[in-house]
Parts: C-alpha cells; sequence; structure tokens
C-alpha cells in the first residue's frame, strides 16, 4: 500500500454514505438509491461502482473473489483484484465461488448457487431499465414512484410484432418485490432466475450514474414478460436438439461461451463460468441442471 | 487447443504497463526526464486544463499527471481527480468575491471603453497561426535570455492589479437588475458529495461544468450558437487572474488569505426579457446573464460554460426548446472522467453479453426465416 493510502482507499466518509445507501437499498427492495460516488483509480465503466461497494464493505479476513466474463484471470478482474488487494491488507482471496464470502462480479452469476453466509457484488452499467424507453432521468424516476412500467412492455410487444421474439439479450428488466424493475446489469438471461429468492445478498452499484439498488436474500425476481409469451434464457440446443456440452468439461447445464476453433473452423463452446468448470472437471461428471 | 481461453490476465497488464513507460523514454541519446515545473510552465495551458477538469487546485501533482499521462489532458484530470477522492475535506471556504481578482488579463467586447481599460494580456487571439520554425532548434541562452529581461524597463506599479467589474456599469445603467443578496446566499451545491438528482439548482450546474470537459462544453455550447437556440451572447467581461482565498482564521475567526487561485472568469450579456426579480423593475425588459469560471487560463471552457449557463437558466424556468438547454441533456454528459472511462471501457472484454447478443439474432433470424417460406 502507498504511503500515507487508508484501508480500502475511499476516506472514512465516503464508504460510510456507501453503507448507509446500501442499507437504504436493502430496505427498499430494487429501488436505486443516489448516492455520490468518488472517482476511483480505474475508468469509469470498469466496475467503480461494484468496487465502491467492495471496499467499503470488505474487511481484514474475509474472503473474496473478482470475477468477470465469469473468469477470474480476465484482465479486468486481475486488475480490481490486485488493487482491492493492495488497499485492504489483511483480507484473502480466493478463485472459489464455494470460499469465497463477497464475490464482485461483471456480467455473470457464479452457477453454484450461493448461500446466505455470502453475498455479490454486481458492477451495473445501466442501472435504470427504462432508459430504453425514456431518456430523462427526472421522468424515470417518477415512473418508477408509480410502477408505471407499461412503456416497458409496450417495447417487448414491439418487439414480437416486429420480430416475433424479444430482442433483449442480456440487461433483462427484472421486477423486484412486485415493485420496482430494475436493470439486472448486463448478465445474460441465463442468470437471471438465480436472483429470485436468492439465499445470498445482490447488491448491484453504478459508479458512473451514481446509484445503488439490492435485490434483498429471499426475495421475489421476475423477469417481466407476457403470460403466452413466457421469459426464455439462452438456448444452448444444436440442431438436432442435443444440449451443447462445455469441451473442457463436459458440463452439460452451464453458460457456454463460443469460440471458433483456430485449427478446424469450428465452433467450439466452453463454460463462462472458469471456476464451475474446474469443479465439474474434479467431479469428473456434470451433476444435476440448474435449467432444464 | 484451438480455442482462446481468458488466462494470463495479471502478465498482461504487467507487460502493458512496462511498454506504456518504456514509449515515454524511447527518445534515447541523452534525453532527460521532463520536470514537473517545465510541465507547468512550458505547458501552461495544458495544466490549466488539467487542473480545471480534475477539481482540485494543485499545480504540481497537476503536472505529476500530465507526465504520467504522457499528456493526455483526459487521463491526467482523471488520475487528480481519483487523488481527490483518498483525501478527506478538512475546511470549507466562503464564496469567494472576485472583484479582488489580481488580475493579468481582461476585456470586454460590449464596450469599447471600460472602467479601468481593456488589458489584452496574455493571448493567441491575433496570433498569425503561423509555424515558428524558429522555435524547432532553440538556443537555451535566448530562452532564458527573454524571461531575464522581461522586467526591465518595465513599471510593476504601472498596471492596477484590480479592476471594477464591467457589469457594475451596466447595473449603474439599468441595463441589467441590481444583484438581489437573497438569491446568492444560499449554500452552494457540492456536487463532490452530493449525486444530481434532477431538477437541480443553478450551482450545482456551475460546478459541474466548471470542472467539465472542455471538448464537451464547447461542442454543446457551440450547438446553441450555431442555431439550437437564441442566447444572442455578448462577452460584458472575460478576465483572466489569481483569486485570493480566504478561510476564517482557526483562533479570531477573521478572514485570512490563504492563498491564491489562478481562475478564468466571464460573464456574458444576453438576450433581454422581462426582469422576474421583486423589485421596484419587475416586469422592466432587462438584459439576463450567464457566468462561467474554471481553474487555471482557459478561455474557451469559461465562454462556453458561460453560455451554458445562459441556456440551462432558461431550460429550468421554461424547459428546454435544445438540447443546451436541457439540464439532464448538458451535465450528465459534459464530464470528461465519466464520458472517457465509459468509452474505454467498451475496450473491455464483453463476452457473455455477446455470446447473449448472438442468441438473441439466430432466434430472430430463425423466425424470420419461417415467416419468408409462407
Amino acid at each position: 500500500m502507498s504511503a500515507g493510502m487508508q484501508f480500502g482507499f475511499l476516506d472514512e466518509y465516503a464508504k460510510r454514505e456507501i453503507r448507509r445507501a446500501s442499507l437504504k437499498a436493502v430496505a427498499i427492495p430494487g429501488y436505486q438509491v443516489p448516492y455520490s460516488s468518488r472517482e476511483m483509480p480505474m475508468g469509469r465503466g470498469f466496475g467503480t461502482g461494484g468496487l465502491q461497494l467492495t471496499l467499503s464493505l470488505i474487511g481484514p479476513g474475509e474472503m473474496l473473489k473478482v470475477i468477470d466474463q465469469g473468469s477470474d484471470d480476465s484482465v479486468n478482474a486481475v486488475n480490481l483484484r490486485a488493487f482491492i488487494e493492495m488497499t485492504c491488507p489483511g483480507i484473502e482471496t480466493t478463485t472459489s465461488t464455494v470460499e469465497a464470502e463477497l464475490i464482485q462480479s461483471r456480467h455473470r452469476i457464479p452457477e453454484r448457487p450461493l448461500r446466505e453466509d455470502q453475498f455479490l457484488v454486481l458492477q451495473v452499467p445501466y442501472p435504470d431499465p427504462l432508459v430504453i424507453v425514456e431518456s430523462s432521468e427526472e421522468k424515470r424516476k417518477m415512473l418508477h414512484g408509480e410502477a408505471d412500467y407499461s412503456r416497458l412492455l409496450v417495447k417487448l410487444y414491439e418487439d414480437i410484432v416486429k420480430f416475433n421474439e424479444i430482442t433483449i439479450s442480456h440487461r433483462y428488466p427484472t421486477r423486484i418485490a412486485d415493485h420496482y424493475v430494475i436493470d439486472p446489469s448486463p448478465i445474460p438471461r441465463w442468470d437471471v432466475p438465480k436472483l429470485d429468492q436468492s439465499p445470498a445478498l445482490v447488491l448491484l452499484g453504478a459508479g458512473r450514474e451514481k446509484k445503488i439498488y439490492a435485490v434483498p436474500p429471499y426475495t421475489k425476481a421476475e423477469p417481466i414478460a407476457f403470460e403466452d409469451v413466457p421469459f426464455r434464457v439462452e438456448d444452448f440446443y444444436d440442431q438436432k436438439g442435443q444440449r451443447r456440452a462445455c469441451a473442457r468439461c463436459g458440463c452439460r447445464n452451464s453458460f457456454l461461451d463460443e469460440y471458433v476453433d483456430s485449427t478446424t473452423g469450428e465452433l467450439v463452446y466452453r463454460c463462462s463460468d472458469s471456476d464451475w468448470c474446474d469443479e465439474q472437471l474434479l467431479i469428473g461428471d456434470a451433476p444435476e441442471a440448474a435449467h432444464g | 487447443m484451438g480455442y482462446v481461453a481468458i488466462k494470463g490476465g495479471g502478465q498482461a497488464i504487467e507487460g502493458s504497463k512496462a511498454v506504456f513507460d518504456y514509449l515515454r523514454t524511447r527518445q534515447g541519446g541523452d534525453a532527460q526526464p521532463l520536470d514537473t515545473a517545465t510541465i507547468e510552465n512550458q505547458l501552461r495551458l495544458l495544466h490549466s486544463r488539467v487542473m480545471s477538469e480534475g477539481g482540485v487546485y494543485h499545480p504540481r501533482l497537476a503536472s505529476l499527471a500530465i507526465k504520467q499521462a504522457q499528456g493526455d489532458s483526459l487521463e491526467a484530470a482523471f488520475a487528480l481527480r481519483a487523488y481527490r477522492s483518498t483525501m478527506p475535506r478538512l475546511a470549507e471556504t466562503g464564496a469567494l468575491n472576485s472583484d479582488g481578482m489580481r488580475i493579468t488579463r481582461r476585456i470586454s467586447s460590449a464596450f469599447k471603453d471600460i472602467p479601468g481599460g481593456q488589458m489584452l494580456g496574455a493571448t493567441t487571439d491575433y496570433h498569425l497561426r503561423l509555424m515558428r520554425m524558429d522555435l524547432l532548434d532553440e538556443s537555451p541562452e535566448r530562452f532564458r535570455a527573454i524571461a531575464a529581461e522581461w522586467f526591465e524597463g518595465r513599471d510593476p506599479d504601472e498596471v492596477p492589479d484590480s479592476f471594477p467589474k464591467v457589469l457594475d456599469a451596466l447595473r449603474a445603467e439599468g441595463m441589467l437588475p441590481a444583484l438581489d443578496p437573497a438569491k446568492g446566499g444560499g449554500e452552494p451545491f457540492d456536487i463532490t458529495r452530493e449525486p444530481l438528482i434532477f431538477p437541480v439548482p443553478r450551482s450545482a450546474a456551475l460546478a459541474t461544468m466548471a470542472r467539465g470537459e472542455q471538448g464537451g462544453l464547447l461542442a454543446i455550447a457551440y450547438s446553441s450558437m450555431r442555431g439550437y437556440g437564441d442566447i444572442h451572447p455578448t462577452v460584458a467581461e472575460l478576465r483572466v487572474g489569481y483569486l485570493p482565498v480566504t478561510l476564517p482564521h482557526p483562533v479570531t475567526g477573521e478572514p485570512m488569505e490563504i492563498g491564491e487561485v489562478e481562475i478564468t472568469e466571464c460573464e456574458v450579456v444576453a438576450m433581454y426579457e422581462a426582469h422576474e426579480g421583486q423589485d421596484e423593475c419587475e416586469g422592466e425588459p432587462m438584459f439576463t446573464l450567464g457566468y462561467g469560471a474554471c481553474f487555471g487560463h482557459n478561455e474557451v471552457k469559461a465562454i462556453s460554460m458561460a453560455i451554458l449557463d445562459r441556456g440551462l437558466q432558461k431550460g429550468m424556468r421554461d424547459g428546454p426548446s435544445n438540447p443546451a438547454e436541457d439540464p439532464e441533456f448538458v451535465l450528465l454528459h459534459v464530464d470528461g472522467i465519466d464520458s472517457m472511462g465509459f468509452c474505454t471501457h467498451y475496450k473491455m472484454p464483453h463476452y457473455v453479453t455477446f455470446q447473449s447478443d448472438m442468441d438473441r439474432l439466430r432466434a430472430t433470424q430463425k423466425e424470420y426465416r419461417k415467416g419468408d417460406r409462407t
């Protein structure tokens, strides 16, 4: 740690403000709590909102896992983890989802179900799901207050009219505790059902947009959809109707990244969650499916 | 292995840092590292810009930021801002009156004869933008001689330190409303401690623009100048100089000067309107004002800000009829740290979201092809 830098980088007033905003976020599930959001020494958009949450919440002796795109070793995860280790002496880090007490993630929720004694911090670029239908924040705040999400439903309806499909791929609008609709961060649709009744607290931090919100433990989280057009996760079935498997561990129930094999030119699939993939390799066979 | 796994991130980052630093030194030979005083003086205007956008008046660290960012003004301002996040707030100054500014340059485009006179000072405004080939191979002796000879035969007392404000003359003429002390007395909004929740007070708008990115402010102000708005501004006064900063004495409570900051300040007089103040002039047509101020010497920024301030006041009152009058549009898009950060983040891996995008596109294409056949 550089001379003069204190535990957690931020000054104590900033950390206190973030903790208070987090408490408010838990108390009002899905409500976007504004906070002042300090500038961090990494770019806005690189996870400064999640980082401020982690730095304000972590203490010595606690076990941290940082992932980006499901991987502990991607450049941004490495960068964030190194910074947190540098500014928070005495904390422990791990790549294991089972061992972690606090998990900071960008774009993924781990495949392994989280527990009550864990919490997940998600990095958020766009906190407001209404931004696709209303550009003024002042007006959006009113719509949220009145739980008026009709324009989002109209957007979904228009998608069906135009394409016969809902086109929202990630950042799928999700209604929390029957009131506020949140942007669950750019997690794939695959991860959205994990928010529902999650035993672990999920905190979402948007640094640039200066908002903190939460899905408290055991809270209803429901992706918006229509009775006759249900919400669907990403499809990993091949043309023959076979569920694709991870080329490394053989798992058939995880979110897959696809690659083009540079020698054969064929599409290859592999687990996006690297810790999950390692675990499946050790077990030798994929366990029961999380999703059908 | 045919496919590429996301591995080795840590090593890649270390290598990238090392090669970035190498490029700073690649001149080789007997190259000297830049010293911070050289940056502060010879890259004076870049230095001003970085302090202003960083929102911290720290000349030495601003120079260091420019040095380590290898001259990228956005990166340098960013480093200063992040430094500020680690600093507790120890004291707050009251509102400073810029009448007492030690002026190095002041002009008015409204009047030829302003009280105290025009003082052109250091500006490139009337330079011919011709390449000064003589600077390509400048002799250090000649360079030093300019500084050594500068004050020869000049009387330092010849130029007054401070000047009366041009606006005071307009107020005396009844073309501008009298100052309303009730309006200026409130606590200014602190953008470093509170998020912007719209609608925001004018002080929040001014503070946001004061550390806004020059190019961003200029682009939006220019849209107003060109035709997306009707501000019709005239620069009543533009001044550059050193503003004394005072704090209450810890024992006596008396205000005492603790130092000074270089600032640029601009007041534009704009299209007249019926005066809204609750005084004897209520309803009388009066010119309106726009105000801009920032750390350092940065005239384009101060003028752009003054024009936007005038536009935003109208937008806050009547609702925006142009982007430059919309507080959300202007204030949420002029911060260089926010915008460059988000622009840069697109370079990070987006494998998962793109996978999800492909899933939607394939499903939609399948639906489309089904429809095609029928």
